[in-house]
């Protein structure tokens, strides 16, 4: 490898590289958003449900925790929208899409992760809470709206942290169905300049950086929601 | 539906299950060596002096930021072109693949172990030392058994991930579930049926390996330890 | 007392809770302004009746008037509706953490009631004041001493007017030197004519202010009557035993009698209402 020569080749494509960060975090914010709207009933569902939908939603969790992404991304990119793409009354509605195989997946994915973190975080509330709030003749629907989800939520923010990185990096997955990520960029330039061991450490320092930004920013988060004196109670018990 | 079983019977199951004893010799392997190296890591980023810590903590943070897939390609694709001298690594893909779960999962396994490590009350140490033991007869025989069953719940689930992200092999080539999967697809253009199969294989080995964890996890606890964590 | 208003009326309540009769047959009348003071050792039944007078506890039996009209649980608006009416102060507190004094209070007044944010915001900061913690509205429970939580739960519960207040152990979660303020407060409702339910341990207190004493054991209401009654010297009571011991226990031997009986020699000049709440 000759630094000399490879410095300029790694300049020339740098913009065409970058240009993959914007689908990155389109797809990583996209599926926690989507994996947000679907765990939250999810894991409300798990604790308060009854029998049957508890069982269903074990299944759907089974389902997507068990099966790697990879596979999903083939399953649901090759097998299911294909399909679906070719029913007469879908066409059109651009189900073929490789970004949209890979939000639904990553969403999905994730879904089943955060329904974990947030089941951990309503059962660590204690038990009192749900009681005060009917005492005082809410529902149970308004008591786990008003009372139990706003607490259980920022105890999930150091979960979704953590869920924030294992996202962005299955996201480099996508490029296995051809979505022009970051990882999918830096290996077409790699193969067409013959030079793949500058742009593999391109995209690991990139990858790096998103990661630590991603987490730096939800702690200030966590830091601005905490509940005044509450983490000090915690750390005492 | 005479067709399907033909279908599963003849062609898909068959190649898979070649596939299958081919990711089992990635994942096995993986596995061992990412734990061993987890432990010792931990270890080193607890008790190890502060330059020899700095460097494991480089090493885990590099490893845990960044995606699997590029560590990968990394190994198998650009260390070849990294020539010191008359030096130069070519890795088949079976060995870059061992070599990359290793090195990953060892960065994650560290993280339980170092917690569990930090977990273990002073008390114990003390009463170590006050035996005359070492430091490192100390951690050796008394802060990592204890250190170890605390950390089984993460580490099990680290190997449940490895198990998962094995699949990631038939992006370096290797022919393993995966791959097959993906080849017998573009084959009979069965994607569905194919990849839908692929997916049960997978749920089947890891749900397979929750239940052994578990069942370790039994067969290791000591009565009331796991309470007087808090 | 002219002629007595039954406010809750409960008859036969049985409940079981696991493999254990919690409650056996319990019926029992509060009328509008009296205290009841349910005592006993624990694991008696004081905590699981309070709770199914307000059904956080379903009663496996019995029936239960409200203001002369009997309460079926067999809708959920129905039993919210009940609820709002019955306030429930419990052992310890159970603040909202995540909001503060003055969204604790706050709170139900606008999502239960429905009641503009304004009109709930005067409500709760006037009820705040009436527990003294005026200037504590903006403080977090995590914030707040153990009494001062226990205030802010009582104004909670107050502010939704509630036609009987049921109190579970209020001050027992407390540290001594916080019980004060929070016993300083109850009496004040009573002198204010607030229609109560206590379990307690803090004899001497509501033998003050208490219009009967209910002792249970073993979930069944055992012995009932007026402290006055109960606690004359020389009584041979359940109630009188179970004070003596209390006091045994807390050190003060031989104390107990004397204390006891001043106590209920305090009842002569009527519960007086104590203003130092703030």
């Amino acid at each position: 490898m000759d630094f000399a020569k490879t410095i300029p080749v790694i300049w020339e494509s740098l913009p065409f590289i970058l240009g993959g960060i914007t689908w990155t975090l389109s797809l990583v914010f996209g599926a926690m958003l989507l994996g947000l709207c679907l765990g939250i009933p999810l894991a409300v569902g798990q604790v308060y449900g009854t029998r049957t939908v508890r069982g269903c939603i074990g299944i759907y969790v089974w389902l997507f925790r068990g099966i790697p992404i990879l596979v999903q991304l083939y399953l649901f990119y090759f097998g299911i929208l294909a399909y679906l793409s070719q029913v007469p009354s879908l066409a059109g509605l651009g189900l073929d899409s490789a970004f949209l195989a890979a939000l639904l997946v990553l969403g999905l994915t994730s879904a089943a992760y955060q329904s974990q973190i947030f089941r951990g975080s309503i059962q660590a509330l204690p038990e009192g809470q749900l009681k005060a709030a009917q005492a005082l003749g809410m529902t149970e629907s308004q008591a786990v709206r008003s009372i139990i989800l706003p607490q259980a939520l920022r105890l999930s923010i150091p979960g979704w942290s953590n869920e924030y990185s294992i996202l962005l990096k299955d996201s480099a997955l996508a490029f296995a169905i051809g979505v022009m990520e970051i990882m999918s960029r830096t290996r077409t330039v790699a193969a067409l300049t013959h030079e793949p061991l500058p742009f593999a450490l391109v995209a690991g320092v990139l990858f790096y950086l998103l990661t630590h930004m991603g987490i730096r920013a939800l702690k200030t988060l966590e830091r601005k929601v905490r509940i005044p004196g509450y983490a000090r109670q915690g750390s005492m018990s | 539906m005479n067709d399907y079983w033909h279908f599963f019977l003849n062609d898909v199951f068959p190649a898979l299950n070649q596939g299958l004893w081919i990711s089992i010799a990635v994942i096995v392997p993986s596995a061992l060596l990412g734990l061993a190296l987890g432990v010792l890591v931990g270890s080193l980023r607890v008790y190890a002096p502060a330059p020899v810590r700095l460097l494991n903590e480089v090493y885990v943070s590099l490893f845990r930021g960044t995606p699997l897939v590029v560590q990968l390609f990394f190994w198998y694709f650009a260390l070849p072109h990294l020539q010191i001298g008359d030096l130069r690594i070519v890795l088949s893909p079976m060995s870059a693949a061992i070599l990359g779960f290793t090195l990953c999962s060892g960065a994650y396994h560290s993280e339980y172990i170092r917690g569990a490590l930090l977990s273990i009350r002073h008390g114990q140490i003390k009463a170590a030392q006050a035996l005359g033991m070492s430091k490192t007869q100390t951690v050796l025989w008394v802060v990592l058994p204890q250190a170890m069953r605390r950390a089984l719940p993460g580490c099990g689930n680290e190997i449940i991930y490895l198990i998962k992200y094995s699949s990631l092999a038939s992006i370096i080539t290797l022919n393993e579930l995966t791959g097959i999967g993906r080849t017998i697809a573009k084959q009979t253009w069965r994607n569905i049926e194919v990849f839908v199969a692929l997916g049960l294989y997978y749920l089947l080995l890891v749900t397979l390996a929750t239940l052994l964890l578990q069942y370790i996890e039994r067969r290791l606890a000591l009565p009331g330890f796991s309470h007087a964590r808090r | 007392m002219t002629t007595p208003q039954p406010i809750l009326r409960v008859e036969g309540i049985h409940k079981t809770l696991g493999d254990q009769l919690v409650l056996n047959d319990v019926s029992l009348t509060v009328n509008r302004g009296e205290v009841k003071i349910l005592i006993g050792p624990s694991g008696s039944g004081k905590s699981t009746l309070l709770q199914c007078l307000n059904f956080l506890h379903h009663p496996d039996q019995g029936r239960i008037w409200l203001d002369g009209r009997e309460f079926k649980a067999t809708s959920r608006r129905e039993l919210c509706a009940f609820r709002q009416q019955v306030g429930m102060i419990f052992q310890d507190f159970n603040l909202f953490d995540h909001l503060t004094a003055l969204g604790n209070v706050q709170i139900a007044l606008i999502k239960v009631k429905g009641m503009a944010k304004a009109k709930a915001t005067h409500r709760a900061k006037e009820e705040l004041a009436r527990v003294g913690l005026a200037d504590k509205m903006d403080l977090y429970p995590a914030q707040l001493s153990g009494g001062q939580k226990q205030r802010v739960s009582m104004a909670r519960a107050l502010a939704m007017d509630p036609k009987v207040l049921l109190l579970d152990e209020p001050t027992s979660a407390l540290d001594p030197e916080l019980i004060g303020e929070v016993l300083a407060v109850i009496r004040f409702l009573a002198s204010a004519g607030m229609t109560m339910i206590m379990a307690t341990h803090q004899i001497a207190f509501s033998a003050t202010m208490a219009h009967e004493f209910l002792f249970m054991e073993k979930g069944r209401i055992v012995e009932r009557g007026s402290p006055v009654h109960l606690l004359a010297p020389g009584a041979t009571s359940r109630t009188m035993a179970f004070c003596a011991k209390i006091n045994e226990l807390s050190g003060d031997l031989g104390m107990a009698e004397r204390r006891c009986a001043s106590s209920s020699s305090a009842l002569a000049d009527k519960p007086q209402g104590g203003h130092g709440t703030t």
